[in-house]
């Protein structure tokens, strides 16, 4: 066991040395430099500006450099926000993109396990079409039309929540993005968590304990639960890290500091240092909520275990 | 619909609790404005920048020699200079300093503090992107370039601690309005040197907890893409009439965000106002809504090096099948039709050429061999914002309905929209342009041979014969009729085409004190105040 994960860790590294060389050259293959602005900088400046940060050598020159520094964990420095370091922004913009994730993912596993369980149990009743109804709807419904709804309600109509910005010590600031952002992955959850029960539901021991008179609570909680959450463990993991690396739409609806923003204004301006460095940081969120998703749901499941 | 939102969103708000007391009327208690900013700062030094968000800041931690006053924007007041005075022919200005002017590290601000910023950003080597705001000074365009070496030829003196010299290399009889311009500001000398050398890009001395200004607030506060915090600035020569007690900027990139946090009384002013929301803003809350001229122009850029829009009796077809009062009535609200390039300011008013005249525009396009449009090329137009589309589709259908011209829309994103009109690869471009100080060369001196922002493949040697005429005039009537001249040529042979003249859109509550409209919408930080 513990040398198949050190195998994953060892693949991952290859992963993440990919994923810097594809995102280098993209970046360098944008029309935009990161000195492009509106009111044109006269060219014998531009020159310096590029001389100073070594954009004038050639492009492998920069690159073989690049990946020296990264071997020293060291991201560079900003070429948008000139003179600051890449890891003092992920030290700013991470905790917030991460606590909102993470009561995001809270929010969706405690509406979504609960619903997909009564949907499982009320098999095709009103409460199951309900449940499932309401799941469609989260999936279908899009973050740009939710937040500015929710925004526009809470904030600016009855003034009960604030409309944008973030406070970490303050849950009134982390509702409704939290509540917008986990809306999707609580759909996902419900219907996935809905299939899982059902299977178990269906299987030979159930019926027994049924036959023996358990209870029906304790049938569902201590006997289905963990088999039918096989499917939804599978999905939290990968599900998190996408939250986390996709609340862009979120950001920019509430205003919320978080990594979405500078990923996008990075692209934005080719400033290379800051897209390799979130998007190391992304991938190497990606690799372990895989990892971690493998070892829950080894526990979870014993055939998991013997298979590997 | 609206009741399933209901049955989602209902147990978030038994979660919450009410909101006792909005953040502006807790701000209005403290006294502290808070002020939609737009966009974070690529940096708070003063001398690497050229972004109007950035502007806002160092107005706030920075003073120039002459202050912007509250009402008027051809008004002087006093600012890091108590007085100034200058030779007849406007080439010799001498100011005196603030005796009381310190940086908020309580450190007198000095002549030689001026002198030190004047030469830090012309020196070649730091590559400060705005340091040709500052070649009105004798020598200084030649000292950047590096053709000279010995700065002590630069026209900048500190004649003793509280006076500071500058010879210009032309009568410029806009110089004190000029230096309210932030690349005209100083730099603490003592700080900067203590974090690095003069020629060092990007030091640590413009940071939180190193950043030392001489304007009536200072930095207490920064989160990238969050907030920054300013509070009174003790040291501040004219403290005693700073009506506020701290700004909060908040970098809000998503304009319907902004207005959100407006109504939900997050802000006391929004940095703008999308158009879509004007008319819904006038209807349900017209106490806030504030539509006021700026001093820019939008326009569509020609790339005259294509053919037919190298025929100056096209450009002017174009121009003339424009219909800029419509345009402006429905697409572009609050803005005003462009009669010229320059919007009028103060004494300078150019001659109102532009007209709607369909029927001599297709005279004009027969003449140079596109009768009804026939054998004209498919350009297409670029453009880069979501909002600039409406405007650019309703310029396509009136080319078409009038000219029988087709004209294809393209966008692209912001860097590429860019470098294409840079590289000349472009037909037509829809644009705009914000002046940075009050006098017509701001928007003329672009349009000649070789200056980075002309992007047009056009130049004219009597124009360009006509602006350096102008600017050895020392007689301010002469050198503006001069300068009408010129606008005249640019408007007869139009590499550009004027569309309408910029208004600023945006929302103030109305409880902000000392906030007037000014057309370079620099509102001097010390006359705000908040009523309760």
């Amino acid at each position: 066991m513990f040398r198949y994960f050190l195998n994953r860790l060892g693949q991952g590294v290859i992963v993440l040395l990919v994923l810097f060389t594809i995102t280098f050259f993209l970046v360098h293959a944008l029309p935009a430099g990161p000195f492009q602005t509106e009111k044109a900088i006269p060219e014998h400046i531009k020159e310096r500006m590029e001389a100073y940060y070594g954009l004038d050598k050639p492009l492998g020159v920069q690159y073989v450099k690049r990946l020296g520094t990264l071997g020293t964990a060291d991201l560079g420095a900003s070429l948008r926000l000139e003179g600051r370091d890449v890891s003092e922004i992920i030290s700013q913009a991470f905790p917030v993109s991460l606590q909102l994730g993470l009561v995001a993912m809270g929010l969706a596993i405690c509406i979504g396990i609960p619903l997909g369980v009564v949907a499982a149990w009320k098999k095709n009743t009103i409460l199951d079409y309900s449940a499932m109804a309401l799941a469609m709807i989260g999936i279908c419904i899009p973050a740009f039309v939710i937040g500015p709804v929710l925004a526009d309600r809470f904030g600016q109509q009855w003034q009960a929540l604030p409309a944008m910005g973030w406070s970490p010590l303050s849950p009134s600031y982390w509702l409704l993005p939290a509540f917008t952002l986990g809306l999707v992955s609580a759909a996902y959850l419900s219907r996935l968590t809905r299939a899982g029960m059902l299977e178990t539901l269906n299987q030979d021991f159930v019926r027994t304990a049924r036959a023996k008179g358990v209870p029906e609570g304790q049938i569902l909680v201590r006997h289905c639960l963990r088999g039918g959450l096989i499917p939804a463990v599978a999905y939290i993991g990968p599900a998190f890290a996408g939250i986390i690396s996709g609340s862009l739409v979120i950001e920019s609806v509430f205003a919320i500091p978080g990594l979405g923003t500078h990923f996008v204004k990075a692209i934005e301006f080719g400033d290379e240092p800051v897209l390799t460095g979130i998007g190391l940081l992304f991938g190497i969120l990606i690799i372990l909520a895989n990892i971690g998703t493998d070892i829950l749901g080894a526990w979870l499941n014993p055939r998991l275990r013997s298979s590997r | 619909m609206r009741r399933l939102l209901l049955c989602l969103t209902l147990p978030l708000s038994i979660l919450t609790s009410c909101q006792k007391e909005t953040e502006v009327a807790r701000a209005n208690r403290e006294g502290i404005f808070l002020m939609g900013n737009s966009a974070e700062p690529k940096s708070l030094d003063h001398q690497m920048v050229t972004g109007v968000p950035e502007s806002k800041l160092v107005g706030a931690l920075f003073e120039g020699l002459v202050g912007d006053d509250a009402v008027g924007d051809d008004v002087m007041q006093p600012g890091a200079a108590a007085s100034w005075s200058s030779n007849e022919d406007l080439t010799e200005w001498t100011f005196k300093l603030q005796p009381e002017g310190r940086w908020s590290d309580g450190e007198p601000v000095t002549a030689n503090d001026f002198v030190f910023s004047y030469r830090r950003m012309l020196t070649p080597d730091l590559a400060a992107p705005y340091a040709e705001m500052l070649y009105f000074i004798e020598n200084a365009e030649e000292f950047n370039k590096e053709q000279i070496t010995d700065f002590s030829k630069v026209g900048v003196k500190a004649l003793d601690d509280l006076t500071l010299f500058i010879k210009l290399k032309e009568p410029v009889p806009f110089l004190p309005s000029l230096t309210r311009h932030y690349t005209w500001f100083p730099v603490p000398k003592h700080v900067v040197l203590q974090h690095g050398d003069i020629a060092d890009r990007f030091t640590d001395w413009s940071e939180l907890g190193h950043i030392v200004g001489n304007g009536p607030f200072k930095l207490i506060k920064w989160r990238f893409h969050d907030v920054i915090e300013v509070d009174q600035n003790p040291y501040y020569w004219d403290a005693a009439n700073v009506g506020l007690n701290g700004i909060r900027f908040f970098p809000i990139e998503n304009p319907y965000t902004e207005a959100r946090a407006f109504l939900a009384g997050q802000l006391h002013t929004t940095y703008t106002l999308p158009t879509d929301l004007i008319r819904t803003v006038k209807e349900d809350y017209p106490e806030y809504l504030r539509q006021e001229p700026y001093v820019g122009t939008t326009f569509v850029r020609l790339n005259t090096t294509r053919p037919a829009l190298d025929d100056a009796r096209v450009r002017q077809a174009l121009s003339l099948a424009i219909n800029r009062p419509l345009l402006c009535e429905f697409i572009m609200e609050g803005y005003a039709p462009a009669k010229s390039l320059t919007p009028k300011m103060g004494s300078y008013e150019p001659n109102p050429v532009l007209e709607f005249n369909p029927e001599k525009a297709r005279k004009l396009l027969a003449e140079a061999g596109y009768p009804e449009g026939a054998g004209f090329p498919r350009y297409s137009m670029l453009i880069s914002r979501p909002s600039a589309r409406a405007s650019a589709e309703a310029l396509q259908a009136m080319w078409k309905e009038h000219l029988g011209i087709l004209v294809d829309i393209q966008n692209k994103d912001w860097g590429s929209y860019i470098s294409a009109q840079q590289s000349l690869d472009f037909d037509m471009a829809s644009a705009g342009w914000i002046g940075d100080y009050l006098d017509p060369t701001t928007f003329l001196n672009m349009w000649t041979e070789g200056n980075g922002n002309n992007n047009t493949g056009w130049h004219d040697a009597e124009f360009e014969r006509i602006l350096d005429e102008a600017a050895q005039k020392a007689e301010p009537q002469d050198r503006l009729d001069m300068l009408k001249q010129a606008e005249d040529i640019l408007m007869k042979e139009q590499p550009l085409l004027p569309v309408s003249w910029y208004s600023r859109n945006y929302l103030l509550q109305p409880n902000v004190k000392g906030w007037h409209p000014l057309l370079l919408d620099n509102h001097p930080w010390k006359a705000l105040s908040l009523e309760p």
